[in-house]
């Protein structure tokens, strides 16, 4: 009795011993050595993996951090300049402060502005219905309204509107470019946020001829240049039949949206304008 | 009777207008004759505005090795060339030509008589295809010239002729098939000559036993044509399901008939294939079938490219009152149409009318997993697998489904119980997979 113990308990031990050698001597030689830094710098991101910094997710921005031993053209969108901040006083590095952004819906063909004229009843998403017609409103270019953008949202940000048919973007959009890529028309657009939320840009993404995108919604941009004439900043391009303002060169003077003929330049989080004297509605008083 | 094996549905088959014999339509005022009727690149305009040209003359080129020419259909001037909105409300580049009087091009023989003798080698054959704009007729628009040129190491064997016609409702292959006999058996031994092959099948479903007959009749003037009648079954007029069901072959996936040694071609380019070459008449017209539950009068009219879809339903006897759709081609593969003012193209094989209640979809449920649509899919796919795969942005899997092999027949959207848009999600699916496969060759 004694000696099977005995031997049990001496050939598993030495089994054990050496399997434990030969793990250890494994583990030496395939070590990966990690640097430590890539946990701390994780740590700090907010781990929303969203991909909004162009990398597979939150670890891997971190891992590209370390490795490049730079802040250089590296931001997280939703962890804004804080957490960036954080990011490089922990490594000694330096971040450069970068305007916070935000997704805007460039399209406005809502369904009084392009009244739909026909009924669509395929499979309820962006992506097919693209591939097979032009929209009920008639927009080859403009908002289908099936909410591919609204699906891809991970942080809650956008809804659609039942009246307009058209996608909203929330105030807490991390501007993460989920939408931007599940949208098939590529209609919504990264941009600054602006001072005070305060934003001006061009609803409309329809290259069309003047006459052509106008026939299917009231409020498209026709090209017909005089918010370029207007703006003293050249932030407004006119390319392809529309207008495109550069938010990095726009002022938000508010000087192009009053002459716009479609109304087509949308500016939002603005105090209420003092009625002007040329407004057609009604004559202004001294 | 033979038929393909695996899957297909047999829809009811509502085929009105088989009775109405081929009516030409008077010429529209104006026709709208787009630059990309055929799959591959679009051709390029040789003519300018203000232009006058003639019926069957070249305005457009087509310059790639897919691609197709394509000539006025009509006499008169140019007025532009612009982009007009196609059928899907899309806009795409069109020469729009005002008719004026009906010259056509010299060297076109407008007679009705049948010329038999084949005097042209198969390579002129092949050539004189390509220059004459021949495509598919049967909705797929394929450019017919590079159908008949049989890839180096391969060879033809059996010359098959699609007389299907599987889609419900449309007859224009019907009517060609009983009243131009004759012109169509003399394209297939042209088609035979410039393939080299020595045998040729029509395949014909036994719903049009009057085209069987008469075919059979005029068969033994025509040495190497045999014709076989087919269980209705739908999608017997795939080219694959096709050759299944006459030669017993199995295309394997991701290639094309020639390798089973077929060749597939539909009746209608056959008898193009006659005009153009016995004729030296371009692709300028073909037959619509117009047709519905609410139509007045059920037609096939012989109709010029370019013709606009309304002035078929006006001489249909007009719109019915309760139209909820208006589709262009079959009810099964066809798509609806956004504008009536659309033109006819080389593919528009029907226009189809539904009323109201006929028109909408089932409401969608979830799926039950009744596996229907598994079992009718004439590929042997798995839809509802490959609809989810492909809702879910996993198109790597979609390609080791095969997805790629779906060739888009509508089956499993019809027979799916829970009204599910199986298709939709497949074709957005096969889509973005095809970008995703090329992507790779770059």
């Amino acid at each position: 009795m004694n000696e099977i113990t005995l031997i049990s308990v001496i050939s598993l031990g030495s089994l054990g011993t050496i399997a434990a050698v030969v793990l250890y001597m494994v583990a030496q030689k395939f070590k990966v050595i990690e640097d430590p830094r890539i946990d701390i710098v994780a740590e700090k991101l907010p781990g929303a993996n969203c991909g909004g910094c162009g990398l597979a997710g939150c670890r891997a921005l971190a891992e590209e951090i370390v490795k490049k031993e730079s802040l250089d053209g590296m931001n997280c969108p939703p962890g804004g300049n804080e957490v960036m901040a954080e990011i490089a006083s922990l490594l000694g590095l330096e971040a450069t402060e970068q305007d916070p952004t935000i997704a805007v819906v460039r399209c406005s063909g809502s369904r009084e502005n392009a009244p739909p004229k026909v009924k669509y009843e395929g499979d309820m998403t962006c992506a097919f219905a693209h591939s097979l017609f032009a929209g009920e409103g008639g927009c080859p270019n403009g908002c289908l309204g099936y909410g591919d953008c609204v699906v891809s949202c991970d942080f809650d940000a956008m809804y659609m509107d039942e009246k307009t048919g058209l996608p909203v973007v929330k105030d807490n959009c991390v501007s993460c470019g989920a939408c931007v890529k599940a949208c098939p028309r590529s209609i919504i657009e990264i941009r600054k946020r602006g001072k005070k939320d305060r934003r001006i840009f061009v609803s409309c993404i329809n290259v069309e001829k003047g006459g052509v995108a106008r026939k299917n919604c009231q409020v498209a941009c026709i090209g017909c240049g005089k918010c370029v004439k207007e703006c003293k900043f050249d932030a407004i391009v006119m390319e392809n039949n529309l207008a495109y303002i550069d938010y990095n060169k726009c002022t938000l003077c508010r000087k192009c949206p009053p002459v716009c003929p479609t109304n087509a330049i949308h500016e939002l989080n603005f105090p209420p304008r003092k009625p002007r004297p040329e407004t057609k509605t009604e004559p202004a008083e001294a | 009777m033979k038929t393909f094996k695996l899957g297909g549905v047999h829809p009811p088959e509502n085929k009105l207008s088989q009775s109405a014999a081929i009516e030409v339509l008077p010429l529209p005022e104006t026709v709208t004759i787009p630059l990309s009727q055929h799959l591959g690149v679009p051709a390029n305009p040789v003519v300018k505005k203000g232009d006058s040209v003639k019926a069957g003359q070249l305005i457009a080129k087509g310059e790639a090795f897919i691609s197709a020419n394509i000539h006025s259909s009509v006499s008169g001037t140019v007025q532009k060339i612009d982009d007009v909105v196609d059928t899907s409300g899309y806009r795409k580049k069109a020469i729009v030509i005002k008719v004026e009087g009906d010259v056509w091009e010299e060297g076109i023989d407008l007679s009705k008589d049948l010329i038999k003798n084949i005097t042209l080698s198969p390579q002129e054959i092949v050539s004189r295809v390509n220059e004459k704009g021949i495509v598919g007729m049967g909705g797929a628009t394929f450019p017919s010239h590079v159908k008949l040129m049989v890839p180096q190491g391969k060879t033809a064997e059996y010359l098959i002729i699609n007389g299907v016609e599987c889609e419900p409702y449309l007859t224009s292959d019907h009517r060609l098939m009983l009243e131009k006999a004759e012109e169509m058996l003399v394209g297939i031994q042209i088609q035979m000559r410039a393939l080299n092959v020595e045998k040729a099948i029509i395949g014909i479903e036994n719903n049009k036993p009057d085209a069987i007959e008469h075919l059979r009749k005029l068969l033994p003037q025509y040495t190497g044509i045999s014709v076989e009648p087919l269980k209705v079954k739908y999608p017997q007029g795939g080219e694959k399901q096709l050759i299944k069901a006459l030669v017993n072959r199995e295309v394997p996936s991701g290639k094309l008939p020639i390798e089973v040694g077929c060749v597939v071609h539909n009746v209608g380019t056959s008898f193009a294939v006659y005009e153009a070459v016995q004729k030296n008449k371009p692709l300028v017209e073909r037959v619509v079938t117009v047709t519905g539950k609410g139509l007045k009068e059920p037609s096939n009219f012989l109709v010029r490219i370019g013709t606009p879809i309304t002035q078929l339903i006006e001489a249909a006897g007009g719109m019915p009152e309760n139209t909820g759709k208006v589709v262009n081609g079959g009810p099964m593969m066809g798509k609806s149409l956004s504008d009536l003012n659309t033109p006819v193209t080389k593919g528009t094989s029907g226009i189809l009318l539904f009323p109201q209640a006929e028109t909408s979809r089932k409401p969608v449920h979830n799926c039950i997993r009744c596996g229907r649509c598994a079992s009718i899919c004439p590929m042997g796919l798995e839809p509802y697998l490959l609809a989810v795969l492909a809702s879910h942005n996993k198109f790597e899997d979609c390609e080791s489904e095969k997805i790629m092999d779906c060739i888009e027949c509508g089956s499993c959207l019809y027979i799916c119980p829970s009204g599910r848009p199986l298709l939709d999600q497949i074709r957005v699916g096969k889509n973005e997979t095809g970008k995703m496969i090329r992507s790779r060759h770059k």
